[in-house]
């Protein structure tokens, strides 16, 4: 190809792109971000929310795995004794502080990997930007879920905010694991959440065993409370 | 000379300032937005309808942003370049008719009122001898920024200019030849009659110097595309390479200038173009037919219409072809569109001899 049929070429092509841009209205790669959101991977890994149980106790019982977990030691976690009169969650402790350096969180979902009772999962929320450091440590406060299951929302005054993503907010990993008995080895457990309840498996998930899931899922919460 | 004629100097400078200023701001934002869809983006959006005034908030930050001066500048022709580039930019077009003179009734006699600065009979040649000018801005800033990067797009840009003006000049010149003047609005008026071909007269096509002189108007609009510093030849300021080249050094108000400059010489080489080879504001006005208010302000709209399309063509080009390389950019202007002009000029002269004195063998 000469220099001016080479030059022709390249024309065209731009040319195309224009055509297609300004009459055809297609082309365009850009989402518009606030306006519009990107559909989120179903497993998208944006901030942590702490889940409570239907009953609305809280999930955590202050083990401190997450925090061995994290690659980036950005959690730190303290638990202490439930208070008789009122428990806070269904075992004998619960983390009293719970606190997440977002700055220097990874991202990685490790603590999610960890934590034996599902209390740690993450959502698809990822507005997270700060005008200081302090900011970018959750505590407690902006972590727990309400007790409708829907997370705190930073920025809830934005007109921008998709408020959409926080009946979302309930994390991928809700199959859950043995806890170390053996009499669940093997056994897809389903941990319910405050205001959502057992949701469908994803693509590649067992479905939760029904009504047995469920009195079992009783039946583990009343052993744990007991036992704690 | 009475008042009346000065006053409407004044308003003409004004109107064709501001006019320029305008079209600088809806330039920019064209620039943007058709690069945008050539590249499947979006480009501006926000700021006004489709993002038009986008480039008014741009001007308002630059104009309230810190001018740094750094301490090794020449400071006299550090300052004195932006206004080098800025005023020759908007001398050239003062030359340039953007529209039919009418007369009105001013004054209790009737003045001839021209759509245009200044009808200069030696147009061409101060539109040549501004648009040099504004070449010793580049060369000046780059020099006087006392730093490397800046200087070595000054000098590129002196290579640049010389080999390219001189290219320039010579496509002009068949133009000159062609239609006896060099003054602006004769060369309008010469374009309005029919298309003459071989001594025929070609019914609906104007008289057109792109159709006979059709090489000197592809030499003209790549001279005039290097002289402008604008994408393929924008070496001198070469982002990539130089950090912005003559102007890294400068900020704020005086970097506007620069941007106001090359914008401004971007619509301006378009508008000459369109005036030597495209028939200037020349086009059907339908007198008569129409209300005589909008027959009036036609050929104003042809006008902008055909810059518009050569202002498209300068923006595909820029979102199309990557920057050549100095070597490259040397050998085209020196090894094909000077010899290429030159011959083009001597064939020219040639057909209008024999036009003019017959066959030199009868």
């Amino acid at each position: 190809m000469g220099p001016v049929a080479a030059f022709l070429a390249g024309m065209k092509v731009t040319f195309g792109h224009f055509v297609r841009a300004f009459f055809g209205g297609k082309g365009e790669v850009t989402i518009r971000y606030p306006d519009e959101m990107r559909v989120k991977p179903q497993r998208f890994h944006g901030r942590h929310v702490l889940n409570r149980y239907p009953d609305g106790m809280e999930k955590c019982i202050g083990c401190e795995l997450c925090a061995g977990a994290c690659p980036a030691h950005c959690i730190y976690v303290r638990g202490t004794d439930n208070p008789p009169d009122e428990p806070v969650s269904p075992g004998e402790r619960y983390g009293f502080v719970y606190e997440i350096n977002l700055l220097r969180c990874i991202f990685c979902a490790l603590c999610v990997e960890a934590c034996p009772t599902e209390a740690i999962t993450m959502t698809q929320l990822f507005e997270m930007s700060t005008t200081n450091r302090a900011d970018g440590i959750y505590t407690k406060t902006e972590l727990l879920v309400n007790p409708d299951g829907t997370p705190n929302h930073m920025f809830t005054d934005d007109p921008y905010a998709d408020l959409g993503e926080l009946v979302k907010a309930d994390g991928w990993m809700r199959a859950a694991a043995p806890g170390g008995r053996a009499a669940y080895e093997g056994e897809t457990a389903w941990t319910p959440s405050a205001g959502i309840g057992s949701r469908p498996p994803e693509i590649g998930q067992s479905e939760p065993l029904e009504a047995e899931d469920e009195a079992e899922a009783e039946a583990e919460d009343e052993d744990s409370t007991t036992d704690g | 000379m009475d008042g009346w004629d000065f006053i409407l100097i004044v308003i003409r400078v004004v109107v064709i300032f501001v006019m320029l200023m305008i079209t600088t701001l809806l330039l920019v934002w064209f620039e943007r937005k058709v690069v945008a869809d050539m590249q499947d983006r979006i480009g501006p959006a926000r700021a006004g309808p489709w993002g038009m005034l986008q480039t008014l908030a741009d001007g308002m930050k630059l104009f309230f942003k810190e001018q740094i001066t750094p301490r090794k500048v020449e400071f006299g022709l550090y300052i004195a370049a932006p206004i080098l580039a800025t005023i020759p930019a908007f001398l050239i077009f003062m030359t340039v008719p953007f529209g039919r003179p009418f007369t009105l009734n001013l004054g209790g006699e009737p003045r001839e009122i021209l759509l245009q600065g200044a009808d200069l009979n030696i147009g061409l040649l101060f539109i040549l001898s501004m648009s040099s000018i504004a070449v010793y801005a580049v060369v000046l800033a780059g020099w006087s920024s006392g730093s490397k990067y800046p200087l070595l797009g000054g000098v590129r840009a002196t290579a640049q200019a010389i080999s390219y003006e001189a290219a320039l000049g010579l496509s002009v010149i068949p133009v000159v030849m062609y239609t006896g003047s060099v003054q602006l609005s004769e060369i309008v008026e010469f374009q309005r009659a029919n298309l003459q071909f071989l001594g025929n007269v070609v019914p609906f096509i104007p008289n057109w110097n792109l159709f006979l002189l059709a090489p000197s108007f592809v030499i003209f609009f790549i001279a005039a595309v290097a002289e402008t510093n604008r994408a393929p030849f924008d070496l001198v300021e070469a982002e990539q390479e130089l950090v912005g080249g003559f102007h890294t050094e400068y900020s704020g108000l005086r970097f506007a200038l620069f941007f106001l400059a090359e914008y401004i010489n971007m619509f301006t080489m378009s508008a000459i173009a369109v005036t030597l080879f495209m028939g200037g504001w020349s086009g059907p006005t339908w007198d008569g037919v129409l209300p005589a208010l909008i027959s009036g302000v036609l050929p104003t709209f042809w006008f902008f219409a055909k810059v518009v399309v050569l202002l498209f063509v300068y923006v595909w080009l820029r979102a199309t072809l990557p920057r050549l390389r100095y070597d490259q950019l040397m050998e085209f202007g020196w090894k094909r569109l000077i010899p290429g002009a030159l011959a083009w000029l001597m064939i020219i002269a040639v057909v209008l001899a024999w036009r003019q004195f017959g066959n030199p063998w009868s």
